[in-house]
């Protein structure tokens, strides 16, 4: 999707955090000297087009409970019936395909790490081979969007 | 959600996950409307996102793009392998990059040296190539090995959801 301009800045400022106040578009018009109804007119065009995710509140669900990064080496051949048996777990909300000798990456959340290496034990069961089981030790950024750059 | 808020206010942060997970309506006045569902004031609506914000369990509050749909569909996870002494400075060296969304320490295991982690985007697989040299030249010397694990696909992608049920 191209951007027009006050698209584009209204990503760039806002997608960090937003007026916690009453009528926050109000104030959003005001930083980008546009009208409330421009920004919420430029809102409902992306959210049309797929282009905006969410207005809201981003919830940090790790302290919840304990989660991991892991990954398996499978197969060309059996890549994809490995894949689906990984996304059927409700643990796991992400699992990319990679090129890398690891190729299939994926996000497990549970209630607690044992949980975690359960999942991590079936799995190796089922599919005869090795999860490597990366958890995060330190976060330096986590997940709070990057900057769209120059040239659109 | 957390010891530093009060029981009824923990039931009450989860009405207010259930209700705003999937994003809040366009409308010109958000808060009021989720003060009105919490039957809350809008300003003690205020107050409890701000509480949840200060003691972490809100990340941020803000407008959230889909950057595939932008058209940032290429992302690459960029894995180093920096001594452990040095991963104080350039972690919090790579995760300062615009162009790095999360950046995370994790061990290392047999068969598997890298133990930095810096998920980079872009709008091509040269845009993204560019972000990965920055990165070495970055780190230099204090980088033994690295490599990118471009992703060939999505397989699963799903935010984590609570059900209203859930509570």
């Amino acid at each position: 999707m191209d951007l027009d301009l006050l698209s584009r800045q209204l990503i760039d400022r806002f997608q960090h955090g937003m007026p916690l106040c009453a009528e926050p578009y109000l104030e959003m018009a005001r930083v980008l000297s546009c009208s409330e109804a421009q920004v919420l007119a430029c809102l409902q065009r992306l959210e049309l087009a797929g282009a905006l995710s969410r207005v809201g509140p981003v919830f940090e669900h790790s302290r919840a409970g304990a989660s991991t990064l892991a990954a398996l080496a499978v197969p060309a051949e059996r890549l994809h019936q490995v894949a689906e048996r990984v996304s059927q777990y409700p643990e796991v909300n992400h699992n990319y395909g990679r090129e890398h000798h690891y190729n299939l990456w994926f996000v497990l959340t549970g209630p607690d790490r044992r949980h975690i290496e359960r999942v991590l034990e079936e799995l190796e069961r089922d599919t005869g081979l090795a999860p490597l089981d990366l958890p995060m030790l330190t976060a330096y950024r986590i997940d709070l969007g990057f900057a769209l750059g120059e040239n659109p | 959600m957390s010891v530093c808020i009060s029981r009824s206010e923990s039931s009450l942060a989860q009405r207010l996950v259930v209700l705003t997970q999937a994003g809040l309506p366009l409308v010109e006045d958000p808060w009021a409307w989720l003060a009105g569902e919490l039957e809350l004031s809008v300003e003690s609506t205020l107050d409890l996102l701000k509480r949840l914000q200060a003691e972490g369990a809100i990340r941020r509050i803000a407008a959230v793009p889909n950057h595939y749909r932008l058209g940032y569909c290429h992302n690459g996870m960029t894995v180093w392998d920096v001594r452990d002494t040095d991963m104080p400075r350039l972690g919090a060296l790579l995760g300062a990059q615009p162009f790095v969304s999360h950046c995370y320490r994790r061990p290392r295991r047999p068969g598997w040296r890298y133990n930095l982690f810096a998920m980079v985007h872009g709008r091509s697989r040269e845009e993204i190539d560019s972000y990965r040299e920055h990165l070495r030249y970055l780190l230099g010397d204090a980088c033994a090995a690295d490599d990118m694990l471009v992703s060939s696909r999505i397989l699963k992608k799903t935010g984590l959801r609570l059900s209203p049920a859930a509570r």
